[in-house]
């Protein structure tokens, strides 16, 4: 009992507080993809210690649900790694403004014991998940990596089975690099592979490589480093073998020339360190707000996210942006009105 | 003593009004079948354009390539039905078995009532725990499981390699293992309320405690324990997050239970939510075939039951 009159203290406490903060402050809501979700729900309690008075609701809903909410209007800015395609900017009346905010890289993480350092060809990338390449002592792999001691055993091939950017941007590049995987599987947020087991998102993916020995899959950089995952080397358009961390994707991104509206992948990037499997994530904000209070609140919070908003990056997994992507996205958020 | 029955009972005490009640009973059932109805009319409406373009193909066939707008579900709904089925077959004799042992007499009452507290735990368990659970403790071991039948009973096609952690029979198993509580606990209330006479009756003829239990206790609840199955199989097919964590969510059909599969619901909610276009019609097309399963197997099982009841309506 006298729990109980405790707990409904500390509940009437809790509601009474909200009702005051609340009353006070600026609210933001976004929506879009779960990506960088952690990344921005991070910005928002790290904004609200600077500022007290901006509270930004950031929910993971996906990229195409964040597309769709922002062009109905329903939230203040959307968020997606597919940015948005020109059919859809121009059905928002209000114009749209793409500001990168993030980036991540792809990785193709392992489970061979023992086996550290995999080298894997173009060839090799996609021939594995077209099943064409099915024994990790392939002669394809033994030759990238004659150093190592392959086992003979079929490689698990892993992939994400919800729809997600990380499969859109994987699939993107190994379509560019295969014909093959061109032809048999394609581009897309959720695509059929022709091997392999799903696993619901990159923790699923993650479970899957960790526990059997012999597994390969793509999951983006940071869950695969939290959970002390090997990953490959992948052979870039120069021919180099490039090791993912952030400073090679970093590189990458920094080389990447950025189109007027900013929205780009660099699909097959050409220089010669230059990691292969790189995406930048976007914020949709509209060109116009109607609220004056809102669009000060909201350009505070991306400018921030933007400079000090990208020292959180790399301790959850993400890749900083490069100073020149920073000063271009700054300058489109000043297009904002 | 007179005046104030009078006051009560007599249709002159009563003010000429609605009955409020009533009227509050009939619209919160109507508004019920209203709202199903509704929810059918919806899906059905999001789900035309792919109605249209596939129509009956879209069950037969088992392409899922969502970037080359086609689309077949025979796969998904082939492992609906099979990880179902397989849940319930690991299901019943466990659960029919726990429910004889809580309903007779082998232990005190407190114990029984300690452990049919426990067993009704497992239905208070949220679907995502059972989903990690079955990763990190039933994913292992059916793997060893499946190494060691692909190689001692690799021919049979059930049994072909290569074993996968994620696969049919792991979300079989952790199914089986949610579905328990509801039928343990249904089939238990159908044993207990067998009438006593009729247990005295068997035990005065001359009857063993186990012929008791096989020739007299079991057919007489039997309608309940069908009742139970039914149930149990509706929440296996339903179920969505526990299986999509440990299917391995494949549309490749495949006879193995060691190979990964997919059902509807886990489809579903893979795949919900970064879909566009005719992708998202044809995800509520599958939604519509997942609630014609459902709808088909209800059916199914209140006829059994209908059955069985008329078969033990003499001895009840």
């Amino acid at each position: 009992m006298k729990l109980t009159s405790s707990w409904a203290l500390c509940l009437s406490i809790a509601t009474s507080l909200a009702f005051v903060t609340t009353g006070q402050s600026q609210q933001i809501s976004g929506a879009g993809a779960t990506f960088p979700a952690p990344l921005y729900q991070r910005w928002g309690v790290e904004f609200n210690k600077v500022q007290p008075g901006i509270q930004v609701n950031y929910q993971s809903v996906g990229s195409g649900a964040g597309v769709k909410n922002f062009m109905q209007g329903v939230v203040d800015f959307g968020a997606s790694d597919a940015a948005m395609t020109d059919d859809e900017i121009a059905k928002v009346s209000a114009g749209v403004v793409l500001i990168p905010a993030t980036a991540g890289e792809i990785v193709y993480a392992y489970n061979l014991p023992g086996v550290i350092g995999l080298k894997l060809t173009r060839e090799v990338m996609a021939g594995i998940y077209l099943g064409t390449v099915k024994k990790w002592n392939d002669p394809a792999i033994v030759k990238a990596n004659p150093d190592l001691k392959l086992p003979n055993n079929p490689i698990q091939v892993a992939y994400r089975s919800d729809g997600s950017g990380t499969t859109y941007v994987f699939t993107q590049h190994l379509s560019e690099i295969s014909d093959d995987f061109d032809d048999q599987v394609g581009t897309d947020k959720s695509v059929t592979f022709p091997v392999g087991v799903g696993g619901k998102g990159n923790e699923g993916v993650t479970a899957l490589i960790k526990q059997s020995p012999g597994t390969i899959g793509y999951v983006e950089y940071g869950y695969a480093k939290d959970n002390g995952l090997s990953m490959a080397s992948l052979q870039n358009k120069s021919g180099n073998f490039v090791a993912p961390d952030i400073a090679s994707a970093r590189d990458t991104l920094s080389n990447v020339p950025l189109p007027e509206n900013l929205r780009i992948w660099p699909v097959d990037p050409e220089g010669a360190n230059d990691y292969p499997i790189v995406s930048f994530t976007w914020l949709l904000l509209y060109k116009k707000y109607p609220n004056a209070e809102k669009l000060k609140a909201l350009k505070e919070f991306v400018s921030w996210g933007l400079t000090a908003g990208q020292s959180f990056s790399e301790s959850l997994g993400y890749v900083p942006l490069p100073q020149p992507v920073v000063e271009k996205a700054k300058a489109a958020l000043d297009t904002v009105q | 003593m007179s005046a104030p029955e009078k006051d009560i009972i007599s249709p002159a005490g009563y003010r000429p009004a609605p009955d409020l009640f009533r009227i509050l009973c009939q619209t919160a059932s109507l508004l019920t079948v209203l709202m199903l109805g509704w929810i059918i009319y919806e899906i059905l409406e999001s789900a035309w354009p792919s109605i249209q373009k596939f129509g009956f193909d879209f069950m037969t066939t088992s392409a899922w390539v969502p970037n080359r707008e086609r689309f077949g579900v025979l796969p998904f709904i082939i492992g609906t039905v099979a990880s179902s089925l397989l849940a319930i077959l690991l299901a019943f004799p466990l659960g029919v078995a726990i429910a004889i042992f809580l309903s007779e007499n082998f232990l005190s009452a407190s114990i029984r009532q300690t452990m049919r507290f426990v067993v009704e735990m497992l239905a208070a368990i949220p679907s995502v725990v059972y989903g990690l659970w079955g990763i990190f403790v039933i994913i292992p071991i059916v793997k060893a499981f499946g190494d060691w039948a692909v190689g001692s009973m690799g021919d049979f096609p059930l049994f072909s390699g290569p074993a996968y952690g994620n696969s049919l029979l792991t979300a079989s198993v952790v199914l089986a293992i949610m579905i328990l509580p509801t039928i343990t606990a249904i089939s238990r209330n159908a044993l207990a309320s067998v009438p006593k006479t009729l247990r005295e009756g068997a035990y005065a003829l001359g009857s063993t405690r186990w012929e008791a239990i096989f020739s007299v206790i079991l057919p007489t609840a039997a309608p309940g324990i069908v009742a139970a199955t039914i149930l149990g199989l509706g929440r296996a097919m339903g179920e969505t997050m526990a299986v999509a964590m440990l299917i391995g969510n494949s549309s490749r059909l495949s006879w193995s239970i060691l190979s990964p599969s997919g059902t509807l619901a886990g489809l579903l909610a893979n795949q919900f939510g970064e879909a566009q276009g005719l992708q998202v019609n044809s995800l509520m097309y599958a939604a519509l075939i997942l609630i014609g399963i459902t709808l088909i197997v209800n059916l199914l099982g209140e006829a059994v039951l209908r059955h069985t009841q008329k078969q033990t309506a003499g001895i009840r």
